[in-house]
This record gives C-alpha cells, sequence and structure tokens, in this order.
C-alpha cells in the first residue's frame, strides 16, 4: 500500500523491505496429539506482539504468506477434511511446511500388541486409530522446519517425570538430536510449560522470516533452544535479585523479598519470564511471587521437586553469598550444566526405564 | 426445503449411515465421535464417543511429595490448569489442616472468576457460536438463514444488530466484528487471570495454604479496571445469544429434542465463602453450602443433596468399555471417611490406575476415559450426570438451592438475579436467568454468557472485600503447614467446563494415592459396566436431525452442536465431517430414542 498525496493505491501483495530468494508461501502443520494438555495453543492465542492473527493475516511485513493448520484456529470442517492437508505433506504433495508438534511423543514400542497411547485420526485404510509416531515418522522428514512447542514436546515435560507408564520423550529424542529439517535447521526448541506466548511467537516469526530468506537462520544454543530467549537466568531478571544480593531472604510465601528459601530455582534456570512477564508485561513468576520451578528445563520436573523445598546448594549460597561471588558463580554454573540435561531414560527402546511398576500397590 | 416443516411423523424404512468425526477435541483427550444416523427418519440411532490419549497423572503422582500435587495436575490442562491447582489445593488443604488467610481466597476467588469469564468467552463466541454463525447456517439451513434475514432482534436496543443475522453474521470466522472483539476480550481476561494468580494456564503463584501474590493497591485496580472494559461486552452478550437460541426454537419447531437428555445435573460448588470455609471434612457441609456457587446434584429437575459429604460418597469409578484393568480386588486405601461413613471400593480414594493399550473395540473397550457416576443412595441407581457445559448446572443449582444472597447476585428458587454496574455505553443492568424446561443443547450455550455474567458479579463483590482489607492493614496471603504421616483430602470446585473433585492419599508424608476427576471423563464417558451410555453419547443418540444436507455433503451441524455444548475441554474447534457416509444397512423401524426422557 501507497501513499501519495491524499490517494491510496492498494496492491494486491503486501509489499516487501526488499528483493530476497525464498519461500512466498508455506504451510504450518499443527499436531498437539503428543501427550500434552494443549496449552501451548492456548497460550499462542494470549501472544500480541505479534497476535497470530496478524500473522495469519499478513499484517507482518516480511514474512511468507502463511497458512496455519491447527484446531483452534481452523476454519475447516475438521475429520477427514481438516486432516487432508497432513495426508498431502505425508505422500510429499504439499510443500514447504514447517512441523510443529506439541506434547511429549510417547514410546509405542513398550506397547505388545494394538494398542496405542495417542493417536491422530484414523488409517484411512484400515480405519483403526493412526498414531502420533506414524505421523511424525512420515512428516518430519518431509518438513522444511520442525519445531517443538512447549517444554513437553521439546524434552518430555512433566508426562515423562519418573513413574510414568507412556515412556514419553521429547522431539529431539525420538528424531535424534542430530536430526536436520530439508532447511538445515535441527529441530527448533522453544520450551515452557506452557510456552510464554511472545517467545513461541518471536521464534516463529524468525523461522518465517529466514523462509522467506529475509533473515539467518535463528542462533540456537546446545540444546536447541533460541539464544537470545534463554541465554540467562531467571534470577538475572527477577525483581527480587537486590534482596538476594543482600542476602534478604522471604521465610513463607507472605513476603515480597528472594524467595530461594521458599523453592524459588531462579539462579540456574535459563529462561526470561521474570523480566519479562508472562502477557503484556503482565504476571510471570519469582517476580510476582511465585517459585520458580525450572519448567523450561530439559530435566523438568524431576530435577526441582519438591518444589516447595530450597534447591539442594541454596543454603550454601545464600550463607556465603556475598564474601565468595566467584566461587558461587562457579558452583551455580555446575549446578545449571546439571539441571540442562534430559534424564537418561527418555529413549524410544523396547524398555520402559522411567520407574514405573503397576502393581505397586503391594 | 422451508424452515417450518414440521419433521416426519410417520415412521419410513431406516437408511442408517455410519458417521463419525475424529479427531474433535485435543486438551484432556482426542475426542471421536462415532454415531449411526437414519437418514431416512432424519435421527440419530446410535452413538460412541471415544478418547485416544492417555497420560497417567495418577499414575506418576504415587511417591512424589504432596505439595507438588498442585503445580503437577495443573498440567492435566491446558485451558483450565488453575482450575486444577486450586481444587488440589483445596484438597490438600484438607489434608494438611491448614486454613489460608482470607485475603487468600479473595485472591483465589477473583483468579477464577477472571478465568470463567475468559474461557467461557473464547469458548462460546470464537468456536461454539461458529456453529450457529451465517456461514454455518447458510451451508447447513439455508432456508433458516433466510428466516433470520426477515427477523427483528428482539434486544437489538442492547447489542444494537437489526435482524437475527446481523448477529449471525457478526460470529463469522476471523471476519465477524464480534469474533474478533471476542479474542480481543480474551485477553483482556486473562491479564485479569495473570495479576491474581501469575501465569495463565499454568499458574505461578498458588499454593497450598494460600498464594504468593503481593496485594497491593493497584493488584485490585488493574483488574478492576479490565473488568470495567469488558462489562458491556458481556451484557451485549447475554442479550445475543438469547436472541439467537430464542429464534432457532422458533424457526426449527422440535429444536429443544436436539441434545436433549434427562436432567440429571452434578455441580461441584466454586467461590469458597473466605468467613465459613475451614476445609475440615466434619464441616463440609456448612461450608459447601456456604460457597458462592452452590453445589448439587439435580435429577428430574428435583435438587437431591447440596451436601458436599454425600456428593463425596455417592461418587463412583466404573469401567465397562475403558482400556484399564480393574483394581477391585486390591486392599481399599480408606475404608471410611472420617466420620465413619464406609467409602466404597469403586470411589476415587481407593481407585488404582493400571493402563493396558489395546485395540479399539466399539462391541468391547474403545476409549482411554472410565466412566464416572454418581449412586443415587434413594433408587440405588449410578447416574450418568453431566456438568451441562458447567454453567447450565452451575446456575441451576444456585438457583434451586436458593443460598446465594449478595450484593450483585441472589438466587431466588427459580432463577438467579445478576446485576451488573454501568459501563461506558450501557446503563447498570439486572439479568434474570431462570430455570429452563430442558436440559438440552441451546439451554447448555444459553447458560454460558449468564455465567459468565455471574462471574463478572461476583468478582466486584470480592474486589470490594479484599480492597477492604487491604486497607485495613490485613496483608497476609499464605499459611505455613507441616505435611502430616498419614492422612487423606479431598478437594470439590468447578472447572470452567464442570465437575472437578481431587482426590488424595498421604502415607509416610508421600502420596499414596491421588485421583483428579475433571469433567470431561463425566461428560465424554463411554458405556459403563450396565451398559448406561455416558452424557455426550446419551445426548446425541436418539436426536432428530435439522440439517437439511443429505448423506453425501451432511456436516453434522446439529451433533456437532450438542457436542459442543458441553464445552468439550477445549478451545478448539470442534471439527466436524469425516468424509462421506457409507451406508450400512437398510432396516425397518428401528426403536431408538426411547431411552430418552
Ligand atoms: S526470587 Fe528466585 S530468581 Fe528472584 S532473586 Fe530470588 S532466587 Fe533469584
Ligand atoms: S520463571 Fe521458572 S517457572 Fe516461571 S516460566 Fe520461567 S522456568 Fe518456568
Amino acid at each position: 500500500m501507497t501513499t501519495q498525496s491524499g490517494t491510496t493505491e492498494v496492491q494486491g501483495e503486501p509489499s516487501r523491505a526488499e528483493a530476497r530468494e525464498g519461500f512466498d508461501e508455506i504451510t504450518i502443520l499443527w499436531i498437539s496429539e503428543g501427550m500434552s494438555c494443549d496449552g501451548d495453543t492456548v497460550s499462542l492465542t494470549a501472544a500480541g506482539q505479534p497476535s497470530i492473527e496478524d500473522v495469519v493475516l499478513g499484517l507482518i511485513p516480511g514474512l511468507p504468506k502463511v497458512n496455519l493448520v491447527n484446531k483452534v484456529l481452523s476454519p475447516s470442517l475438521g475429520g477427514e477434511d481438516f486432516l487432508a492437508p497432513y495426508r498431502a505433506a505425508a505422500r510429499g504433495e504439499l510443500e514447504p511446511f514447517i512441523l510443529v508438534i506439541e506434547g511429549s511423543i510417547p514410546n509405542q514400542n513398550i506397547i505388545e500388541g494394538d494398542g496405542y497411547w495417542t493417536s491422530f485420526g484414523n488409517h484411512p485404510d484400515t480405519g483403526e486409530p493412526q498414531t502420533l509416531n506414524e505421523w511424525i515418522d512420515d512428516l518430519a522428514p518431509r518438513a522444511w522446519a520442525v519445531v517443538a512447542a512447549g517444554t513437553c514436546a521439546t524434552f518430555g515435560g512433566i508426562h515423562a517425570m519418573a513413574g510414568n507408564p507412556t515412556g514419553c520423550m521429547g522431539l529431539a529424542d525420538y528424531l535424534g538430536w542430530d536430526f536436520k529439517a530439508r532447511s538445515g535447521l535441527p529441530v527448533v526448541n522453544v520450551p515452557g510449560c506452557p510456552i510464554q506466548p511472545e517467545n513461541f511467537m518471536e521464534t516463529l516469526v524468525w523461522v518465517l522470516q529466514h523462509a522467506a530468506g529475509g533473515a539467518p537462520p535463528p542462533p540456537l544454543d546446545h540444546m536447541l533452544r533460541p539464544q537470545w530467549l534463554f541465554g540467562k537466568t531467571v534470577h538475572e531478571g527477577c525483581d527480587r535479585a537486590a534482596y538476594y544480593e543482600q542476602a534478604d531472604f522471604a521465610r513463607d510465601y507472605n513476603s515480597p523479598k528472594c524467595q530461594v528459601k521458599v523453592g524459588c530455582w531462579g539462579p540456574v534456570v535459563n529462561c526470561n519470564v521474570p523480566k519479562r512477564g508472562w502477557m503484556a508485561g503482565i504476571g510471570g513468576c519469582p517476580n510476582v511471587g511465585g517459585i520458580c520451578i525450572g519448567c523450561t528445563m530439559p530435566s523438568f520436573p524431576d530435577a526441582f521437586m519438591p518444589f516447595m523445598d530450597e534447591p539442594p546448594g541454596g543454603t550454601l549460597s545464600t550463607m556465603v553469598i556475598r564474601p565468595y561471588g566467584a566461587v558461587i558463580r562457579r558452583l551455580r554454573g555446575l549446578t545449571n550444566d546439571m539441571v540442562n540435561h534430559e534424564p537418561r531414560w527418555r529413549h524410544n527402546k523396547r524398555k520402559l526405564t522411567s520407574g514405573y511398576d503397576p502393581h505397586w500397590r503391594a | 426445503m422451508t424452515t417450518t416443516e414440521s419433521r416426519p411423523t410417520e415412521r419410513k424404512p431406516a437408511q442408517l449411515v455410519d458417521m463419525s468425526w475424529d479427531p474433535i477435541t485435543r486438551i484432556i483427550g482426542n475426542l471421536g465421535i462415532y454415531t449411526k444416523i437414519d437418514f431416512a427418519n432424519r435421527e440419530v440411532v446410535e452413538c460412541h464417543s471415544t478418547s485416544s490419549l492417555f497420560r497417567g497423572y495418577s499414575v506418576f503422582m504415587k511417591g512424589k511429595d504432596p505439595r507438588d500435587a498442585g503445580f503437577i495436575t495443573s498440567r492435566i490442562c491446558g485451558i483450565c490448569g488453575d482450575n486444577h491447582t486450586t481444587c488440589s489445593n483445596y484438597a490438600q488443604q484438607m489434608a494438611y489442616g491448614v486454613k489460608p488467610p482470607k485475603l487468600a481466597e479473595h485472591i483465589t476467588n477473583l483468579g477464577e472468576a477472571a478465568e470463567y469469564i475468559f474461557d467461557h468467552t473464547i469458548f462460546q463466541d470464537n468456536l461454539v457460536f461458529v456453529d450457529f454463525c451465517e456461514a454455518m447456517v447458510k451451508a447447513t439451513n439455508p432456508g433458516v438463514l433466510a428466516r433470520a434475514e426477515r427477523t427483528a432482534a428482539p434486544r437489538g436496543d442492547i447489542h444494537g444488530y437489526r435482524t437475527i443475522a446481523d448477529i449471525m453474521k457478526a460470529f463469522n470466522p476471523f471476519e465477524g466484528e464480534v469474533y474478533k472483539e471476542a479474542l480481543k476480550v480474551s485477553r483482556i481476561t486473562r491479564e485479569m487471570f495473570c495479576l491474581m494468580e501469575g501465569r495463565h494456564v499454568h499458574p505461578s503463584t498458588l499454593y497450598p495454604g494460600g498464594v504468593g501474590t503481593m496485594p497491593q493497591p493497584n493488584t485490585f485496580t488493574d483488574y478492576l479496571s479490565r473488568l470495567m472494559r469488558v462489562i458491556d461486552f458481556i451484557k451485549k452478550a447475554v442479550a445475543m445469544n438469547d436472541d439467537v437460541f430464542d429464534f432457532f426454537y422458533e424457526a426449527l419447531p422440535g429444536y429443544e429434542e436436539v441434545g436433549k437428555r434427562r436432567i440429571l445435573l452434578g455441580c461441584w460448588g466454586a467461590f469458597q465463602n473466605p468467613d465459613v470455609v475451614d476445609y475440615r471434612y466434619a464441616t463440609m457441609n456448612e461450608w459447601g453450602r456456604a460457597m458462592y456457587v452452590t453445589p448439587g446434584v439435580i435429577v428430574d429437575g428435583q435438587l437431591v443433596t447440596n451436601n458436599l459429604i454425600d456428593i463425596n460418597l455417592g461418587l463412583r469409578i466404573m469401567l465397562g468399555s475403558s482400556f484399564y484393568e480393574d483394581w477391585v480386588n486390591e486392599e481399599p486405601f480408606v475404608t471410611h471417611d472420617p466420620l465413619g461413613n464406609p467409602v466404597d471400593m469403586r470411589h476415587p480414594w481407593n481407585q488404582t490406575t493400571v493402563p493396558v493399550p489395546q485395540k479399539r473395540d466399539f462391541e468391547g473397550n474403545y476409549s482411554w476415559v472410565m466412566s464416572p457416576r454418581w449412586y443415587h443412595p434413594a433408587t440405588g441407581e449410578h447416574l450418568a450426570l453431566d456438568t451441562g457445559g458447567g454453567p447450565l448446572a452451575r446456575l441451576w443449582s444456585t438457583a434451586l438451592s436458593g443460598l446465594v444472597d449478595t450484593p450483585y447476585v441472589k438466587a431466588t428458587g427459580g432463577a438467579i438475579r445478576i446485576t451488573l454496574p454501568r459501563g461506558e455505553k450501557l446503563p447498570e443492568t439486572t439479568l434474570e436467568w431462570r430455570i429452563p424446561k430442558w436440559s438440552n443443547t441451546l439451554e447448555r450455550d444459553r447458560a454460558r454468557p449468564y455465567f459468565i455474567a455471574y462471574a463478572a458479579a461476583m468478582a466486584l463483590q470480592f474486589l470490594d472485600e479484599a480492597m477492604g482489607m487491604l486497607r485495613n492493614g490485613d496483608t497476609k496471603v499464605y499459611e505455613n503447614f507441616e505435611v502430616p504421616d498419614e492422612s487423606i483430602g479431598c478437594g470439590f470446585h468447578e472447572a470452567v467446563r464442570g465437575v472437578l473433585s481431587h482426590h488424595l492419599v498421604i502415607r509416610d508424608k508421600k502420596i499414596a494415592n491421588y485421583h483428579p476427576y475433571p469433567p470431561t471423563p463425566w461428560n465424554a464417558s463411554p458405556r459403563d459396566i450396565y451398559g448406561t451410555p455416558g452424557p455426550y453419547e446419551d445426548a446425541v443418540q436418539g436426536q432428530p436431525i435439522f440439517e437439511e444436507n443429505g448423506p453425501d455433503d451432511f456436516k453434522g451441524v446439529d451433533i456437532m452442536r450438542t457436542v459442543r455444548s458441553f464445552d468439550p475441554c477445549l478451545p478448539c474447534g470442534v471439527h466436524m465431517y469425516m468424509g462421506k457416509g457409507k451406508t450400512l444397512t437398510t432396516v425397518h423401524s428401528p426403536t431408538y430414542g426411547a431411552n430418552h426422557g
């Protein structure tokens, strides 16, 4: 759209900043049939910077035209009609597309017989439930990019905790951490239980700009998270950090002071929520009176439980905070390494290793 | 076809077609609806509801620190995770013997009120109403749309739309005015929520024993100013919904039969009264009745009980069509409640979940959902209670009990009067919801905007009281407690779409057993051991079909309206139509519908 002395000329195509190579149009195939609560889809609709409508309606310059296929927002009739683009993509007839997975990936290999942990529609030929795993096997190798939305899809999350019966895991555990999509990008992990709305939209916009040829690939860390979002700790963005510095700690949840003694894991968790707030700058975690339970981390939840107790090492660090700052930074680095790894029992082998015992009453 | 054409009275030879819609829902399960439809007589003959997702909370919570329960169970649901956290905290507070400070109860109530307003709005306007919007009605009942264009909207002075068709247009997805405004409203109301509970979907500031939210004047004024920004939207929503649903009864005589069930409603109560609640089991009847949404079991229009102790003892979790092993031969965890009443082996306190993945078989086991039922002591029936999508049961139970009497909301025995203050455009308004004649699709949907108004009105009261406390310097929001070695607890609450209970058994300071029962298992349950269908199945089975399309281009809008009227636990569209129907058999005179009262 250009404006010349009071007249408006409306062009058929939205204008773009510059000429570049890349796709003009791309489809997002979103599957939330992992083991999930669908909270990431719900969270996404809370984003205003930008909102999903703005992306879909073409109001963000520099993006390809986006066809979003997500059950929340799709005006499709559903069932086979809704599944049609997924089926076309699996046959290789729809390109390019970004595959977004929400929810952890169950281990089907531990099931004997015909059962399933989760499915997405039915096989057109047999009418039997089509498992999530079959869909991923069909779609991931053809996808231009693969995005894991939320901690369940990135690292397994709550449903992959110790004692779970489904043996579920994150997408990169399932596809392999060295998996590369057609674009050359590995799985793009956007953790958060659920995703912070704007964190997700920002990442998606970057991937889309990259698809349009207008941006380099997004910088990811060793756990495949966007660096600019997860490069700092909770603590580094927390309103209460000044109290921490003065070793002035809350004794219970009635206090505006640092919550490390009542369960906050902020010092070793990679997350920007206290700084950014939850939506439109409002809410968050330690900044508004919620302990950080490490919900963005690969080792969530097991490494952080019980949540309401002081993290191990918290006492040491709070006692020696001022005199031994450098030592603390090193210790904290060690703990940060520890919580930045997933438990080894998340895998796709034929054995369930989560510690589940079906007859635990005895 | 005219809109007032009467349905066939003489039965024709049945023309049965298999039709299914899968996937439908996503939040607590992947829902599929499988039906047989008789196109000759235009009715649904059979319905099965199936869920194909298992996640296993009651399994992996065993052995965990009980204080973690609220943080974990929030993750059951990606839209009403806060209802789970709240309910878990209620159950824990009973088990620990701790009573949170009053201000914490107000803050929790305010968070829950914002949640109800947010969730019901996005669900009704962006998902349910798509079934009643211009584009959909045009595709399914063009005659009805033509009539809507000629019909003046009776409440146009409130909502500003001239005809019924104008309202329908405003709900067209992505383009309609109301559709777009509802998305914006859903962000404002989520901000209100975050002010109280930190984060939306999985709250960060709720703990057993209270909240961590810092009470300051701006905590409450930030909330109030946002609430006032949506107050006129709420008044208009009620008026628009009433106009459209009244029109449907008029344009399609017999529409009251769509989704109609025997009146079997359950509500577990919401909004604790901070002056009364102490979380003790022994006094649960007293503080349960003091809640600002009154719990109750309603059978055939009569209130059977509003005593949470009776409600608790009547819970039964049945198998019959589900992928689990039975636990009936295990040792019970709890043989008697704290008052000495016997506790059944099928009660959640005694349940053991052992998943057995297997092939889906509609003649045998076909769902990951179990079948919760309520045992009616007077008749010995195991009732497949439904929640009416939440609002219908809440309003019905509250109205019948006649216990709520507050500055903004009054229950009168047969109705509820809700007063909302003056907004930017509209004056102070009193709305009245009256107990309807039927428990059916349209009344489930109609109740929803009224409950949005109800939640907004209650929020005003909680704000008044919280501000009063704050100004008096009473800012305590958390109370410490010890986790006992052995204990039991139960929490009763309303998730947005209906009844929610959490049952907890602690041994050696660890979780020995934990069972959350959200509304979806109640509504989406499959046939139980007695062959009793779950509420979706029962409501759809035997319902008439008004859609004008035949089997080849059938969309199933009447069926999807019914399923959606229960708010199937998700913010996503309930998706329609699986493909061309396959003609099964042509048989004479099926005898369906007989089980519908
Ligand atoms: S509350 Fe948590 S994140 Fe904030 S300063 Fe204390 S330890 Fe750090
Ligand atoms: S601050 Fe902690 S609990 Fe909050 S979102 Fe970040 S990682 Fe999760």
